[in-house]
């Protein structure tokens, strides 16, 4: 559908180019909110805005200020390593407990999937608001408000569907004879699993982590209601930022999340890639 | 399973190896197989059951779990409901009032019975605290008049309608609440006064937005995904990525720039300023309302329809679009009649979920709504934190929850929740 068929007519021949004109517009208006912050936080002025400096290319207008003064505020730095910590810590659960379910539902003879997948599911689909309200005061019950391992196991929890999603999507397309002809050869079903199943799972596995842990990286309103001062996320630190003393340090924060996002994205692309080669090969 | 060549007769019983009829061994072989797979899904259903699904019947159990009166005064809270409500209580009521007052301020919980009423009663946190304390130096009869002189509200009778409700053990008043109603001073079931009717205004506000959003989300996705779906594979995978980094980029950093594009100090203020479309001195205001609200959530949730409305589109052969074509129809008629009945599935699962996203949302109206930008999470959150009336934030919550859950159900009812996929 490349390119406009000879016979197209003055109507068809505009309303191909407004077409293309609006669908550009449309990928500017996704792109150009997450761009326009990178050149910002370069700004040497304490300013939202572009100065003219900036605009006539001056060097002088530009500055590392902002991440310097990252690099010397102790509660940035406290909350990207909490950010790391938890995120990891999240992610390992989720993972481990989301490729489990997903195996056992992509099974054949799974009883009541439909309604166990709805549960897993949940997380979600309940407003973060609602989880969280109910979270609190579950937690605070058993004293795991303002604690490490309380923030972790929340983070988890919204994490888990994304794990079970990408890996039952991904085992759809597994062939299920494999397990069978492993085990005619004598395997037992743990080294199956680890020699024939994981491997070949592998992309879907990972991405589901993927997801987990921009899921728990990204995460702020749990963090609001359970965590005390000592748990302190990025996204947290940057809601304060947002809500009371905003300062440019923040667009230097966002910027370099959109790097980490950029790397996550690549790492996501080559996943799918390698999966997509690794189909064509398969006998299907 | 022991496959055999030989047809049954009647009384020819297929065996397996061990000698056990056939049938009896494949079902158990099918029984532990069901075993085997929900022992898989086990650990992780029992996690979500224990620290999610519980947590929130927990919650939703405080809408109408009423326990501040009913647990603090108890004697009076179990005698007033005989009470019939015609007339102000006799003596012995009161005595029995002044007795549960003065235990529970021994233990210190003559406030928490003074804020509950109070949700009923405005005022009625200092009558209540005010007799608990000179309570301590009264330690006889008769109260009765000593409590009306005391304070006035006793010799009322909606006081004492309000604490014969407000001490029951559950309560709808959460729930009557959240829908700008409340009980009488006579019981009955009634409107709130004019100016306390803020829910079903936020009700209908969280739906019309998100149901602004969910068209605007539509509306900017169908062409793209269109484009994408067309294009070759090389060029699409390209243009994916401008979808893919918004989806993957933090909400916090999104919400950040479009603070940073929408104040009125900010880029597209300076730039149609610099073009001469409005004055400096009147810069519009796009953020902190529901103007904000509506763009920046709209931003974000829009790759979530364009997922699923790519991943449809990509399965439409484009030989349907020219056949159409070259049996007389016009490119928009041929859209009409084969490709957009095609897409609907698509469109459904993407708005669907743009929907449920957005009636729940928290963090970008909070932060770019202002005043009239806020969705109902928003109050739920008030009134978690703020106002400190869990009740009513749970009340409020299970109505959310209640609308999302149909949702839902009518999500996996016509698209499987199975089919959701990601990226």
């Amino acid at each position: 559908m490349s390119g406009i068929p000879p016979y197209a007519g003055a109507l068809e021949r505009t309303w191909y180019y407004g077409f293309r004109v609006f669908c550009g517009l449309v990928f500017l208006f996704l792109i150009l909110p997450i761009l326009v912050i990178i050149p910002l936080s370069f700004n040497s002025e304490p300013y939202f805005t572009f100065t003219q400096g900036m605009l006539s290319l001056d060097p002088e207008a530009f500055s590392l200020r902002w991440y310097r003064d990252i690099i010397d505020n102790d509660q940035w730095l406290h909350s990207m390593k909490n950010s790391f910590i938890i995120g990891f810590f999240a992610t390992i659960v989720a993972t481990v407990l989301g490729t489990m379910a997903a195996l056992g539902l992509s099974r054949p003879f799974m009883p009541y999937r439909n309604i166990i997948m709805m549960l897993l599911i949940s997380p979600m689909i309940v407003p973060i608001i609602i989880s969280a309200a109910a979270m609190f005061f579950f937690y605070s019950k058993v004293n795991l408000t303002g604690t490490y391992l309380g923030i972790i196991l929340s983070h988890a929890v919204l994490g888990t569907p994304f794990v079970v999603i990408t890996v039952t999507a991904t085992l759809s397309s597994f062939d299920q004879s494999l397990i069978r002809a492993a085990a005619s050869l004598g395997s037992a079903p743990t080294r199956t699993f680890f020699t024939v199943t994981l491997p070949l799972i592998l992309p879907g596995v990972i991405s589901g982590a993927l997801f987990a842990f921009i899921t728990s990286f990204d995460e702020v309103v749990m963090v609001l209601f359970l965590a005390s001062f000592e748990q302190r996320t990025i996204p947290r630190q940057m809601w304060s930022g947002l809500r009371e003393q905003i300062s440019p340090t923040i667009l230097a924060v966002a910027t370099l999340l959109v790097f980490l996002s950029i790397c996550l994205l690549t790492v996501l692309e080559l996943l799918r890639r390698r999966s997509e080669r690794l189909r064509g090969l398969s006998p299907q | 399973m022991a496959v055999t060549a030989t047809t049954p007769t009647a009384d020819d019983i297929m065996l397996d190896a061990s000698g056990m009829p056939l049938k009896q061994a494949l079902a158990i072989a099918e029984r532990n197989k069901r075993r085997k797979a929900l022992i898989m899904a086990l650990p992780l259903l029992a996690f979500i059951l224990v620290s999610f699904i519980f947590p929130i019947i927990q919650m939703l159990f405080r809408s109408i779990d009423n326990p501040a009166i009913h647990d603090n005064i108890p004697n009076l809270s179990r005698e007033i409901q005989d009470w019939d409500e015609r007339a102000i209580p006799d003596e012995a009521l009161f005595a029995i009032l002044a007795d549960d007052l003065r235990a529970a301020g021994k233990l210190k919980n003559q406030g928490k019975v003074a804020t509950r009423l109070n949700y009923d009663i405005t005022g009625s946190r200092s009558m209540i605290t005010q007799t608990a304390r000179k309570l301590k130096k009264k330690t006889e009869g008769p109260y009765k008049d000593w409590f009306i002189g005391l304070n006035e509200k006793w010799g009322e009778m909606r006081t004492w309608v309000a604490l014969k409700k407000a001490s029951q053990k559950y309560t709808a008043s959460f729930y009557l609440n959240s829908i700008d109603m409340r009980y009488s001073e006579t019981g009955k079931i009634v409107a709130q006064p004019e100016e306390r009717q803020i829910y079903l205004t936020l009700f209908w506000r969280t739906f019309y937005i998100s149901i602004a959003i969910t068209l605007i989300c539509v509306f900017l996705a169908y062409p793209i995904s269109f484009l994408m779906a067309t294009l070759p594979v090389r060029t699409s995978n390209m243009l994916m990525i401008l979808v893919l980094l918004p989806f993957w980029t933090s909400l916090l950093v999104r919400t950040t720039s479009w603070i940073v594009l929408l104040q009125t100090q900010g880029t597209l203020n300076d730039l149609m300023v610099y073009f001469g479309f409005i004055d400096d001195e009147n810069r519009i205001q796009m953020i902190y309302n529901m103007t904000g609200t509506i763009v920046a959530m709209s931003h974000i949730l829009l790759p979530f329809m364009v997922l699923p409305l790519y991943s449809v589109m990509k399965t439409i052969p484009p030989s349907y679009m020219r056949a159409a074509r070259s049996l007389g129809a016009n490119q928009a008629y041929a859209f009409y009649k084969i490709y957009l009945p095609l897409t609907i599935p698509g469109v459904a699962a993407g708005s669907i979920l743009v929907f449920i996203l957005s009636v729940g949302y928290y963090i970008t109206p909070a932060l770019v709504g202002g005043r009239t930008g806020q969705l109902i999470s928003n109050f739920i959150a008030f009134h978690m934190q703020k106002s400190l009336n869990w009740g009513l934030a749970a009340a409020l919550g299970g109505v959310l929850l209640a609308a999302i859950l149909l949702i839902y159900l009518a999500y996996n009812r016509i698209i499987g929740i199975d089919k959701m996929k990601m990226g």
